[in-house]
């Protein structure tokens, strides 16, 4: 499996980290609302096809992606920063490679 | 034996000679042979025992398809079993022996097992030997008895003990178009991409390129066939695009048009060449893929089918043209299809005579007419063979007339004597590939009788006969009467490999296994080496049949990787051994030079003692300890996790992750923080520093270091991304040592320049600039050893300096270095938690850690670790123990409250830590047992009998020593 960082460009699978499923809502941090944070501590739902998650290119920039991946064919439509860089890694200074 | 030579050499060289020996009998071939050529050059039928009924078995197929001649080879004292001999390449002074016979080959005991078919039928182990005794013959006790023989007696060849000595490699590879397979189709395909300038790999299994093209004559693109192959591939290898990897298995189709493939560098020689490995593993990704990898001939079910001399079609052609060595000289051939017309006039062509062509069809095309009264010999159509005679070699075999329509037989058997059986069954496409990477099932062709690619989930595409076109061989229409089997008595087989009959299928039918996964988990059919690849198609046949429906509906199962057996070693190629890093600290040669013991801790190492001559390791732990209590110890603390947490929001930051308050930490303040999990299980601790308003150093523990860090950069990207706040691992940027001691401050005073340490400059978890050795150092004033104790940190490159500065200043104080030992004597004395008790099931309160849980502000975890499991006072909490017996406590070990160790009793809890505490004179512990704290001046027992160690222990508070902390206060 090839994952696009927006960064670095596509790298194996082996760089990455998964960090979970980015379909789940983190209660506000103040909450004490037990069942909100059961529901986002342990309920996943089991995706046939498209599913949401997370992954940090943890052997490359360390950045954390949203991808969605494809459960039947791990086809990947969508790879992007979870976290909104701003100019700090602009197009320019982006490897060979990167997607746009 | 006579030579049984074909007219033409085809791809052997018979100027040369090449000696080896098959089950120590020495023999002669030529390069470009097989072992399974050069054995039938020599008048060799015999190659096998059978799996299960140890019937004689010879070679069937000319390729990776064949069931039965499988070998072991021997090199020195390696032994690698299962190789089809119709793929080994022979070489000088090549070793093989025969499977699965005793006490020889041609007598062999096991064959009595054939008198007992019915006895042996599918699924006859777990009837036998499976669930209760009834009668004496029955259930797994008997199986305890029988296994020996059975496994002695049952299965393939032996795999060998010795270490496999030779040397694999992996090789990386990418290109615009990969093909697979280099027949005709192949071949085009490659010279259509390399044309567009696209680079282009070729992968072909066998030792030449262009298949049967090389052989079976034709014509292509207006050239005879062999001579179109010769110009394709050499204007292939002229261009500079185009690389083509000959001996090479593509074996499994992955993510991303991935393409595994197994590269037979070294195999067919005697010695690897300088620097050769034995295989090469590729990893190619394509743009791309073409799969031009034809398709396997299927033979009939029939009874005897497996009898030596019983051999596909296109395989006795094969023989007879590309090696030159025919097969048998009064060749019969049996069909259901035009193909074998074609196969036979080649057998002819090479000197074989042909003396009979059997065909199940009552109707046949012209051509096939043509071509069968050109080979010579009885012609008869709708007839089928029912039987085979013969001992270790065929002798003959039994016709009768047929009626395909209805699948029947009639009138009187008459016996066709013969020396090699040719049978086609029809063609199946190789989309072995193409279903490891399709969507969807395989799509059943009624034309064909056989199961065509399904649609690509990637980006393949599949051509000629691998895509069920045949148009570009002979010209010969290939669709085969739907005949799979001939029933007649006797057994017929369907999987040779695994010994499956066609009774065994439709036994497991009647047995109610009647989907094609149960099916072949029941009988074991398709599940050999050879992976079914001759047995799929005619048992799923059967299987319809018995079902009452079409095959289609019956369906198949999806092929899986890898497409032929694959060495583990050429996976793990150079990947052999320990992998790991070793993580050194700047100290590490100082403490291997003083005589240290060094333990593994995660993948760095430390000293766990150093050991005076002639001192056990208690001996040396309880030195140290006594030493740094006593006077002062040092001990090297580089390895602990460092991050640096920077940035104007990072004492927010600190705030969420930690459970207690970071923000109103004072600059050059440490603090000890804990972290929770999100589900409110204790995760981490450890002191943060705080050396600016926005410039925190975080450290963690050894071990959790790096998930630490995932952990907060989790955090940071995915849910506060607002938070201005970078992190940086620095473990490796620094140093550290820990003075600890009665002495620490003095020896500190006698060192550092550039900043006073008294308690007024440097208070408990204080943070001071100064210099040792004329190094910059920061020292913080914080305790684990529960002394009053300092940790000195200092680049790391300037670390051996400091240290060596700190140990010449401690010298005329007496101090001493310290492991891992004595670290581990001093917490458990002082009850300071590690990864022993926070081992992700206990929580801070579990920990009587309450105190660091902050009501002020949220933090991960506040929310859930308050459910009410978590709160219950009985959980496990951590305690101190205290042996009453006067002997050594053992980690692991589970504490009761009735001491007896003939009948075992529920535990309370269990033993996280042990030491012999110098400063209590008693051997102690830490343990977690239920309620915890209520049971303190309690009596327990340790029941340990896998140890067999019992005995009575005090349960008392965790702080065990020093417990106001006047000392690291001092």
């Amino acid at each position: 499996m090839l994952i696009t960082c927006p960064y670095c460009g596509p790298r194996d699978v082996i760089e990455f980290t998964y960090q979970g499923d980015a379909n789940r809502t983190r209660p506000d941090p103040a909450s004490t609302d037990q069942a909100a944070w059961n529901v986002y501590t342990y309920d996943r739902v089991n995706t046939l096809g498209d599913h949401a998650e997370y992954w940090q290119h943890s052997g490359g920039c360390r950045s954390h992606l949203k991808l969605v991946r494809s459960t039947l064919t791990h086809a990947i439509s969508s790879t992007a920063f979870v976290r909104d860089h701003g100019e700090k890694k602009s197009a320019s200074r982006r490897k060979p490679g990167a997607a746009t | 034996m006579s030579p049984r030579r074909a007219n033409a050499p085809g791809r052997v060289d018979r100027s040369r000679s090449i000696r080896f020996s098959f089950d120590g009998k020495i023999y002669t071939g030529h390069p470009g042979d097989t072992l399974a050529s050069a054995l039938m050059t020599n008048g060799v039928t015999l190659f096998g025992r059978s799996f299960k009924y140890h019937r004689p078995r010879g070679v069937m197929t000319a390729g990776v398809d064949e069931p039965n001649a499988l070998v072991t080879l021997i090199r020195g004292e390696i032994r690698e079993p299962n190789l089809p001999t119709t793929l080994v390449e022979i070489y000088e002074g090549l070793e093989a022996v025969s499977q699965n016979r005793f006490p020889s080959l041609s007598f062999d005991v096991g064959a009595v097992n054939q008198l007992g078919g019915k006895l042996l039928g599918a699924g006859f182990y777990y009837k036998t030997f499976m669930g209760p005794v009834i009668g004496p013959l029955k259930g797994t006790r008997f199986w305890m008895f029988c296994e020996h023989f059975i496994r002695r007696a049952a299965g393939l060849g032996r795999a060998g003990t010795a270490k496999d000595t030779a040397r694999y490699e992996r090789m990386n590879a990418f290109c615009d178009v990969l093909v697979v397979g280099s027949g005709p189709a192949g071949l085009k395909a490659a010279r259509e991409a390399a044309g567009d300038g696209g680079r282009v790999i070729l992968l072909e299994m066998d030792s030449l390129l262009g298949g049967s093209a090389r052989w079976s004559g034709g014509r292509i693109e207006g050239a005879e066939a062999a001579h179109w192959v010769d110009e394709t591939v050499s204007g292939l290898r002229e261009l500079p695009n185009v690389r083509t990897l000959t001996r090479t298995t593509a074996w499994g189709y992955y993510d991303g048009n991935t393409i595994a493939a197994t590269e037979r560098v070294a195999d067919h020689k005697r010695d690897a060449a300088k620097g050769e490995p034995r295989q090469r593993h590729w990893v190619v990704r394509a743009k791309k893929v073409v799969l031009a990898t034809g398709a396997f001939e299927r033979p009939i079910v029939f009874p005897g089918n497996d009898r030596p001399g019983v051999m596909l079609a296109s395989a006795a052609a094969r023989y007879a043209n590309d090696f030159g060595v025919l097969p048998g000289e009064r060749i019969a051939v049996f069909a259901n299809n035009d193909s074998a017309y074609a196969n036979a006039a080649l057998l002819r062509d090479a000197g074989a005579t042909i003396v009979a062509i059997v065909d199940v069809r009552a109707a046949i095309s012209d051509e096939a007419r043509r071509l069968a009264s050109q080979c010579g010999g009885d012609l008869l159509t709708g007839h089928a063979v029912v039987a085979t005679e013969g001992g270790k070699g065929l002798t003959g075999f039994k016709v009768q007339k047929f009626d395909a329509a209805t699948n029947s037989l009639s009138g009187d058997a008459r016996v066709i004597s013969a020396d090699l059986l040719a049978v086609s069954g029809g063609w199946s496409p190789a989309i072995h590939l193409a279903s490891q990477a399709g969507a969807g099932k395989a799509e059943w062709d009624a034309t064909l009788q056989a199961f065509l690619p399904p649609k690509p989930a990637q980006d393949w595409t599949a051509v000629g006969t691998a895509a069920g076109d045949f148009s570009g061989g002979h010209g010969l229409d290939i669709a085969p009467a739907p005949v799979f089997e001939i029933k007649a008595a006797g057994k017929a087989f369907v999987d040779l490999q695994h010994d499956v009959t066609a009774d065994d299928v439709r036994l497991a039918h009647r047995e109610g296994f009647i989907s094609v996964e149960h099916l072949k988990r029941y009988t074991t059919l398709g599940m050999a080496t050879d992976q079914g690849k001759t047995s799929n198609v005619p048992g799923l046949a059967i299987m319809a049949e018995a079902l009452g429906k079409p095959i289609p509906e019956v369906g198949t199962t999806r092929f899986r990787a890898p497409f032929s057996p694959v060495s583990i070693g050429a996976i793990g190629a150079e990947r052999i051994g320990d992998l790991r890093p070793d993580r050194l600290t700047p100290m590490h040669d100082w403490h291997v030079e003083q005589g240290a013991k060094m333990y593994p801790a995660g993948l760095w190492h430390r000293p766990a003692i150093y050991g005076a001559p002639g001192e056990t390791v208690e001996q040396a732990y309880i030195r140290e300890t006594k030493a740094t209590r006593s006077a002062a110890g040092i001990v090297d603390v580089s390895t602990l996790g460092k991050i640096m947490v920077q940035g104007p929001d990072a004492a927010e930051f600190l705030d969420r992750v930690y459970t207690n308050l970071f923000s109103t930490l004072p600059v050059n303040k440490a603090r000890y923080g804990l972290m929770l999990r999100e589900d409110g299980i204790a995760y981490d601790d450890g002191t943060t520093w705080r050396l600016a308003e926005h410039d925190f150093l975080m450290t963690t523990t050894t071990a959790n270091a790096g998930k630490v860090m995932q952990n907060l950069e989790y955090f940071l990207d995915v849910y506060w991304p607002e938070l201005k706040v970078t992190l940086t691992s620095v473990t490796d940027e620094w140093a550290g040592a820990s003075i600890a001691g009665p002495r620490a401050r003095e020896i500190l005073a006698a060192c550092v320049t550039g900043t006073a340490v008294d308690t007024e400059t440097l208070p408990f978890m204080g943070i001071v600039r100064g210099e040792v050795a004329g190094v910059p150092v920061m020292i913080c004033r914080l305790s684990f050893s529960g002394e009053l104790a300092y940790e000195v940190y200092s680049g790391a490159g300037h670390g051996q300096q400091v240290w060596d500065a700190l140990i010449e200043a401690g010298q005329p104080f007496g101090m001493v270095p310290y492991g891992l030992e004595a670290l581990g004597t001093m917490r458990i004395e002082k009850g300071h938690v590690t990864g022993a008790e926070i081992d992700g099931r206990t929580t801070a309160r579990d920990l009587y850690l309450d105190w660091m849980l902050s009501k002020k502000k949220p933090f991960i975890g506040a929310a859930m670790m308050d459910r009410e499991g978590l709160v219950d006072e009985n959980r496990i909490r951590l305690v101190g123990l205290v042996s009453l017996d006067g002997r050594p406590l053992n980690g692991g070990a589970h504490l009761v409250e009735h001491n007896d160790p003939a009948a075992l009793r529920d535990s309370i809890g269990h033993i996280t830590a042990v030491c012999f505490s110098p400063s209590l004179g008693k051997y102690i512990g830490l343990a977690l047992v239920k309620g915890g704290k209520k049971r303190h001046g309690t009596r327990a027992y340790v029941s340990d009998p896998l140890r067999g160690r019992f005995g009575p222990v005090e349960i008392v508070s965790h702080h065990m020593f020093d417990p106001e902390g006047k000392r690291m206060h001092g």
